[in-house]
């Protein structure tokens, strides 16, 4: 990348160039577990991306005065701050997709996106270019998120955000549910699949295992 | 007593962390490329795990819950993320004091994972969850040793069937990450027949 990027760039090249999960292998963790509907994926991208843009604003805001000795736990208190807003947003106004995402919203705080970006971009550059960043990462994380949510939600329960989109058998249609979308080894599948076929695109990201 | 087992139990395999929950799979797909450090690190997420549960356990009964013990007239669970992960961060670092100072060889084992264990999710997820479930202080400290338990398992044997898969022979684009997705959905197929016992 060269030393002179335009917001867009900072925004853009997360999303396949350099995604977040699928080649930087963070972020994974509170990922999959929220992926069984539409509906709580895009929440969870919602939050992701308010947290990660947001943290990493202020930690480029302050980061001419954190002593390197104890950045990871300002960070750390940065990062916790904006997840409580968040949290206690979406108590107020979503109560009911809050309760579906249970702990996973508090876990953004360990999700290595937020941690990653805030490190390894934010110590050293400019505010609004930490902001744009923390946008585009979110943005990687979130098409992931969405790809994943809409095959499980669509093959699982025959829905998309909630929709029929497959008349289910039980309802008198004809879509036999596979059961087995909703459950976690699915999402590991699609994750797999997912990158193989971005791989297959952009050959340069194989790595030599 | 029976109770007690079946809650373990429950932790380690059916509601495996890694496998069920997909917490702490940064570290997990990140540090599985060979049994012996994989057997390192999860010693280490056990030891977290079964001293931070407990210690957020009393932390959140008594101070922050609406009616604990010290300061009944206020309800600051709002605060229970910022607190837990204090705790965690100052657990990590005391320990790895600690163990600098009296048993110098497993520090040298350990010693690069006990930082990154702070950043893994499984430690905060496992707070999270006695958090929600409301368990009290004994059941949180089977569930920090069965959760941290289960979690170890999972690594040790993703690393174990990463190290055969170098002699196999994979599609070009599926190498590395692809397939080690795949590998891990198996074996959470594989745990989820747990769910018989």
């Amino acid at each position: 990348m060269s030393s002179k990027t335009s917001a867009k760039d900072l925004v853009l090249d997360p999303i396949f160039n350099n995604n977040p999960i699928a080649l930087q292998i963070l972020g994974i963790c509170s990922a999959l577990a929220v992926t069984t509907k539409l509906s709580t994926s895009l929440t969870m991208s919602f939050a992701v991306i308010a947290v990660t843009a947001c943290s990493s604003a202020a930690v480029s805001l302050i980061k001419d005065r954190i002593p390197s000795s104890i950045r990871i736990i300002v960070q750390m208190t940065i990062i916790a701050s904006f997840v409580i807003l968040v949290d206690q947003v979406l108590k107020a106004y979503a109560f009911q997709l809050s309760k579906e995402l249970s702990v996973f919203v508090g876990l953004i705080i360990t999700n290595c996106i937020v941690m990653g970006r805030a490190e390894g971009f934010a110590m050293k550059n400019s505010v609004s270019d930490s902001f744009f960043d923390g946008i585009g990462n979110g943005l990687g994380y979130s098409i992931i998120l969405m790809v994943v949510g809409f095959f499980r939600e669509l093959f699982g329960s025959g829905t998309l955000f909630g929709f029929t989109v497959f008349a289910k058998q039980s309802a008198g249609g004809w879509y036999e549910p596979n059961g087995l979308m909703l459950l976690s080894p699915s999402a590991f599948f699609i994750i797999g699949i997912f990158i193989w076929v971005l791989r297959t695109w952009k050959p340069e990201q194989v790595e030599e295992a | 007593m029976t109770d007690l087992i079946e809650l373990f139990l429950r932790s380690a395999f059916v509601d495996n962390l890694a496998l069920a929950y997909f917490l702490g799979m940064c570290t997990f797909l990140a540090v599985s490329k060979n049994v012996k450090t994989a057997i390192g690190l999860g010693i280490a997420v056990i030891v977290v795990q079964a001293i931070t549960v407990p210690v957020n356990q009393l932390i959140l009964n008594l101070f922050l819950k609406e009616g604990s013990f010290f300061l009944p007239k206020y309800n600051l669970e709002f605060l229970s993320l910022i607190c837990f992960i204090g705790v965690i961060a100052a657990m990590v670092q005391i320990l790895e004091m600690t163990l600098d100072k009296f048993f110098p060889s497993l520090y040298n084992t350990l010693g690069i994972f006990l930082p990154l264990i702070t950043v893994n999710c499984a430690i905060l997820g496992g707070t999270l969850f006695m958090q929600q479930r409301d368990y009290a202080f004994v059941e949180s400290v089977v569930f920090g040793v069965g959760g941290g338990f289960g979690w170890a398992l999972a690594i040790i044997g993703l690393a174990g069937i990463r190290e055969k898969l170098k002699y196999s022979d994979i599609p070009h684009g599926l190498r590395g990450l692809g397939i080690t997705f795949i590998i891990v959905g198996l074996m959470a197929l594989g745990f989820q027949a747990f769910l018989g016992i």
